[in-house]
């Protein structure tokens, strides 16, 4: 089993295969729909000069995505004297930011993106050319990775919804699988080959 | 009829934290199968933990507590407006109560109610019948596998799908091809032939309510569910489409009459995390199966 520490470093990346289990650990972010969208719009299709209101927004999630991770998930939170705690907390379903995941990699330098049901082809790409990878969770499984979930530090535009916003957490021995790594292997690629073919037999004639 | 705002909380508490025995004996004998070691033994083993975690804990087997769906048969005289407003507030306190999460979001603006209130949410299907008690049924239906539900037209030419069971099997399993992992596989698909786009639809996930383990009273259709459930796991996706034995837990087919001119099949997927739970009222005595 790999061990991977924010921040990861891209020889660390490289190291890993399709298929290798992973144990994750450190402070990483959550996003999905919503904040995918707005971080294209504010800082990537601006060329990185924001509005003004979001200056200081583009500060903090470049610090924090540098060399970190995105979770795409959607928690179900719970709030008691005034601290945050992540009940129940599994990927959502990673190809919806398909059109966003390649740029936001590349612009803020992110190492891993976690979710479930893997991405396409610009992803891969963006994985082999910045060396990033993909981590698959098991869906579903939201009460035992919220038990891996030790803290929630903060969270950033809660404008946004419960789900959809940037939660910031630290995390210890979140148990992922690298199901698209940086060297231009992607298992899901390869099981739609497969189960493609298969259907074909069974459908003939 | 007394208030029922508690009982309907207990409802959803239920569903959202324990899953039904025979989904859990069919992810039990699933992982059996898979090879020791697999990332798909690894993938199941982990759901079963967590099921197990998430009854003790009572707390949501799945961050995505999905759109409540909610079956009520009563009898004559009960007001379905009031079991409807009591419906609708057991929902918002069991989203103060992180049993769901706040999952209606205003399909323009965005934004999202707070409370799993909105409109024409949660779904609420009433049906009087003989009975003297009332009996509530939820299922809870997350989004991932509701995106990969479909719907096909017959004949379809592609998939050389003519209008007849045969055709129906062919453009069901493409649709498990087509929904590889993303349903959080392994799945249940509910399947409707039949009606208009609209009932064909709300027919697909009534098969959802059902057992694993019952029988089809049609033998034909209990004899293409065995097909398909046999076939889709050929496919070996497997659990999260890591690849594997198992790709379905569970196949049910239904039909309704329809338009000479029309022939809709509608397949309603259904993650592993089939959340569905019911209540009997009987005079004073509540009780949860």
């Amino acid at each position: 089993m790999h061990k991977l520490t924010v921040p990861i470093s891209e020889e660390a990346i490289r190291e890993l295969k399709a298929g290798d289990p992973v144990s994750l650990n450190g402070v990483i972010v959550t996003g999905r729909d919503a904040a995918h969208k707005y971080l294209i719009d504010n800082f990537v299709k601006t060329g990185g000069q924001p509005p003004a209101a979001e200056q200081d927004m583009y500060a903090t999630l470049q610090t924090l995505l540098k060399e970190s991770v995105i979770y795409h998930c959607g928690p179900v939170v719970q709030q008691t004297d005034g601290i945050w705690k992540f009940v129940a907390a599994g990927p959502t379903t990673s190809i919806r930011e398909e059109p966003y995941q390649a740029d936001v990699i590349e612009h803020f330098n992110v190492r891993a993106v976690i979710g479930k049901g893997g991405m396409g082809a610009k992803t891969l790409q963006a994985c082999q050319d910045f060396g990033a990878v993909y981590l698959h969770a098991i869906g579903g499984a939201a009460t035992l990775i919220a038990e891996s979930v030790k803290e929630v530090i903060t969270v950033h535009k809660m404008e946004f919804g419960v789900p959809e916003a940037f939660w910031v957490i630290r995390v210890e021995d979140f148990p992922v699988v690298v199901t698209m790594d940086s060297h231009g292997n992607s298992l899901h690629k390869q099981m739609l080959e497969q189960s493609t073919e298969k259907f074909a037999q069974l459908i003939k004639g | 009829m007394h208030d029922l705002t508690d009982a309907f909380v207990e409802l959803i508490r239920r569903a959202a934290t324990q899953l039904p025995d025979d989904m859990k004996k069919a992810i039990r004998e699933a992982k059996e199968k898979e090879d020791p070691g697999s990332a798909a033994a690894g993938a199941l083993d982990t759901i079963l933990k967590n099921v197990e975690m998430a009854r003790e804990k009572s707390t949501p087997i799945c961050q995505d507590t999905g759109t409540p769906i909610f079956q009520i048969y009563y009898p004559l005289g009960v007001s379905t407006r009031k079991l409807s407003d009591q419906i609708r507030k057991a929902c918002a306190i069991a989203t103060e109560k992180a049993y769901l999460r706040p999952n209606a979001v205003d399909s323009l603006t965005g934004k999202n109610s707070g409370d799993n209130t909105g409109i024409d949410y949660p779904t609420m299907h009433f049906h009087e019948w003989d009975e003297e008690g009332i009996k509530v049924q939820l299922i809870l239906k997350g989004g991932g596998c509701e995106n990969v539900s479909t719907q096909y037209k017959l004949p379809n030419t592609e998939l050389g799908a003519g209008r007849d069971l045969e055709g129906v099997r062919r453009v069901v399993l493409d649709a498990v091809n087509k929904a590889q992992g993303l349903g959080c596989a392994p799945g249940v698909l509910g399947i409707a032939i039949g009606g208009d786009r609209g009932s064909s639809y709300i027919k697909s996930k009534e098969q959802l309510f059902r057992p694993l383990d019952d029988t089809n009273d049609d033998p034909d259709m209990g004899a293409m569910e065995d097909r398909i459930l046999e076939e889709g796991n050929e496919l070996g996706i497997g659990p999260m489409g890591f690849g594997g034995k198992t790709t379905l837990l569970g196949v049910k087919m239904g039909k309704l009459h329809r338009l000479p001119a029309s022939y809709f099949v509608s397949v309603a997927y259904m993650c592993w995390a089939n959340r569905r739970a019911t209540m009997l009222v009987n005079g004073e005595e509540i009780s949860y199966a």
